[in-house]
């Protein structure tokens, strides 16, 4: 997919899915994201956590240019991200994204939301992107549904579709804004199960959730965000049992105290 | 919670403050067996249901004086109302068909219409249609001054447009896409070359530029996509290769244009009537559409220069009355034409129409794109849509169905807007038949009201029509909010 004239490739990013170096952003006069670095490799997941309006939400944002950084590099699956539209396109293709709030297209059905891109942005003959949109619907445990509109379906199960439908584009990265935080108690393990499937699949993900049973059972690795800035990350182990910095104490004490 | 746990529940709440005992007996009471499914009671289901919730409910309850008096009160209301509508009624129907005159075998004209104090054969008093008078001017209020001999041009016209617009609107008919696609770009060339005659003096030097000049475009377009041309200016030509495109198409209707069908030229100045509402109707509706659309797009667009231009566009057709934009189009724009270049009329006031509802159709769906969710946009831009198939794919078709009374509203407006070119001398339906009215031969008292009866159900039978076509494709497009 990726066009060598477009493409930026390092030597010793070959296995490397995202690379910030010195990333900076503001919204106004808030500086939204301090300095920050942090390089994934392939089939590495993290887990972002820390309070509301530190920043997490943004990190990943960059990552698909659904928010631009002012400073700093990003880049993608290799592709510098900059103003070229050529390489937003390019990094969009092979990043798939799942909302807080779905996004799902209330318009179409289940089957159209999850062939559309594969249709128009992959070009995929029609018959085919029929054949992967099922086969991930059924990853996902809700084939029979395809044929109803988001309109009709659970909260979990409009989730589940919302990731079936960026795993249609088969993706290379996978991005979680908050998955589960729309979502009744009794909903959120079934979309946790497709998760955890997912990871197990060896998919590169960075997921901001405040799941921490989640974090432990799947991450690689767990970065704790605050005022913009990484303020720590570690294995999960280490994270949750040995928690270096005060900030990252008090978090943890009032997520898991109660 | 007093379902399952009925002894605590009932602790807690004794706990909290005393409740008197008929509740408190039944505070702790748990269903052993499931309530029966009864049927509903009879004023909500069937005839009397809906006779009892649509006109009785608010005026049976006689419980209490005040209540009593407020249903009398709206009974006679009701009644008033309904007597107001039956005599109404009765008499519309009385003066168009019970007591109208229907036919004028022995060509009295006038007189055919005449009471016998006015010297005709009617009794005294007789008020009622005259429709004599309009099966003599029909031609002049459907056609105005087309030549008879050439009537069949317009009706076959019509034909050809309501054959295929039907075949796109009936939903079990095949290939409606491409039957859509001739009646946007076929269809109006035709209707063109018929109306009014083709073979337009148009060089053979002008098609044969624009020929080159599309050929040349394309050829630039191609050696962009295979890659030839890189960076920005690969760009620009793959939008000189789209541009080329058009150019051919529009030297190709040129060309159709200037063939010579052998059809009688017939100058604009001799249409009139339903055919004059009509063209400027349809095309205003079918051309503001999509202009408005892009004008929306502009105005919410991030590039500040399509942004300004989309505004001051739309903040001035707004800004200014249709009236003025006909006499502006009929007066001014010949003083800024170099000598001798004319410019049709009707073109001229077609050109007014649509870019005035082009205005007003863009605000509209502005509504209907602001009420989109930002999450809709993001998740378009997420799976790696381009700005053009996100709106096309995306926003539009949801925002498009958020607006469509909104857009139906607009097209009503436009068709009935069409009366106003009659101030600029062209006779549509309205002029045409306000002409008729002229004629001495007819004089009598109820020709105008005849006359002004025929243009306002004509009027009202094509704005009625878009209004229920809008309803059904409201409730058919609704399945968004389908649970």
């Amino acid at each position: 997919m990726t066009q060598p004239q477009n493409a930026v490739t390092q030597a010793d990013d070959h296995n490397k899915v995202v690379s910030m170096r010195n990333v900076n952003k503001w919204f106004g006069q808030f500086h939204v994201l301090r300095d920050i670095n942090l390089s994934v490799d392939k089939g590495e997941r993290i887990v972002v956590c820390g309070p509301s309006g530190s920043g997490k939400s943004t990190l990943i944002r960059c990552l698909n240019r659904l928010e631009k950084h002012q400073d700093g590099d990003i880049s993608v699956h290799g592709i510098e991200l900059n103003n070229d539209v050529k390489n937003i396109d390019e990094i969009r293709r092979e990043v798939g994204m799942v909302f807080q709030h779905f996004n799902l297209f209330p318009h179409l059905s289940i089957l159209e939301n999850c062939m559309l891109a594969p249709i128009w942005v992959r070009k995929t003959p029609r018959a085919e992107a029929e054949e992967i949109a099922m086969h991930f619907l059924t990853r996902v445990k809700i084939p029979e549904q395809a044929r109803k509109y988001p309109g009709q379906l659970s909260g979990g199960q409009q989730q589940r579709v919302a990731i079936a439908r960026a795993l249609c584009m088969q993706p290379q990265l996978m991005l979680f804004d908050e998955p589960t935080s729309a979502l009744d108690p009794e909903m959120i393990k079934e979309v946790l199960d497709t998760m955890v499937e997912l990871a197990d699949d060896g998919m590169t993900m960075i997921c901001v959730t405040h799941e921490m049973g989640f974090a432990r059972r799947v991450a690689n690795r767990v970065i704790f965000m605050d005022e913009g800035q990484i303020v720590e990350q570690n294995e999960p182990e280490a994270f949750f049992n040995n928690p270096q910095s005060d900030r990252t104490k008090l978090f943890l004490s009032q997520i898991l105290g109660h | 919670m007093v379902r399952k746990l009925p002894g605590t529940a009932t602790k807690k709440i004794k706990a909290k403050k005393p409740i008197p005992s008929a509740v408190d007996a039944q505070a702790g009471y748990v269903r052993s067996e499931d309530a029966p499914l009864l049927p509903p009671p009879p004023s909500e289901v069937g005839v009397t249901g809906w006779l009892y919730k649509n006109i009785f409910a608010s005026m049976s309850d006689f419980s209490s004086i005040s209540a009593a008096l407020k249903s009398a009160f709206i009974a006679v209301l009701t009644l008033l109302i309904l007597y107001f509508l039956a005599t109404q009624t009765i008499g519309l129907l009385d003066f168009a068909i019970f007591s109208a005159v229907w036919s004028d075998p022995e060509g009295l004209k006038r007189q055919a219409c005449w009471t016998v104090e006015q010297g005709g054969a009617l009794p005294a008093g007789w008020h009622a249609a005259c429709w004599p008078f309009i099966q003599a001017k029909a031609k002049f209020i459907f056609y105005g001054a087309y030549p008879t001999d050439d009537l069949w041009r317009v009706n076959m016209t019509y034909a050809i447009g309501v054959f295929l617009l039907a075949w796109v609107l009936i939903e079990r008919l095949p290939y409606r896409k491409m039957v859509g696609a001739l009646l946007l770009t076929v269809y109006p060339v035709m209707a063109i070359v018929l109306l009014t005659g083709g073979a337009f003096t148009i060089s053979t030097g002008t098609i044969g530029g624009a020929t080159i000049l599309g050929l040349a475009l394309i050829s630039i377009g191609r050696l962009g996509k295979a890659g030839y041309i890189t960076g920005a200016l690969g760009d620009l030509s793959l939008v000189a290769g789209v541009c080329g495109w058009v150019v051919i198409a529009f030297a190709v209707v040129l060309a159709i244009f200037s063939i010579d069908f052998d059809l009688e030229a017939i100058d604009t100045r001799d249409w009139g009537g339903l055919l004059i509402t009509l063209v400027v109707a349809i095309t205003g509706i079918v051309a503001s559409l999509p202009l408005g659309i892009l004008l929306a797009l502009g105005r919410r667009s991030e590039m500040p220069v399509a942004r300004f231009l989309s505004t001051v566009f739309i903040e001035f057709w707004r800004g200014v009355p249709l009236i003025t934009v006909l006499f502006m189009a009929s007066v001014m724009l010949p003083l800024f034409m170099p000598e001798g270049v004319n410019f049709d009329m009707l073109l001229r006031a077609l050109i007014g129409v649509t870019l005035f509802s082009a205005a007003y159709m863009a605000e509209v769906v502005r509504g209907g794109l602001q009420a989109i969710d930002k999450g809709q946009y993001e998740g378009a831009d997420a799976v790696g849509l381009s700005y053009w198939q996100s709106m096309r794919l995306i926003i539009l078709p949801q925002a498009l169905t958020h607006v469509i009374p909104g857009i139906v509203n607009t097209f009503i407006g436009l068709f009935k807007d069409t009366a106003l070119v009659s101030i600029v001398g062209i006779f549509d339906l309205l002029g045409a038949a306000q002409s008729t009215l002229a004629d001495a031969a007819w004089s009598t008292p109820v020709q105008g009201l005849t006359g002004y009866l025929v243009v306002a159900t004509i009027f009202f039978i094509f704005c009625f029509g878009m209004s229920r076509y809008s309803m059904y494709m409201e409730q058919k497009l609704n399945r968004s909010h389908k649970i």
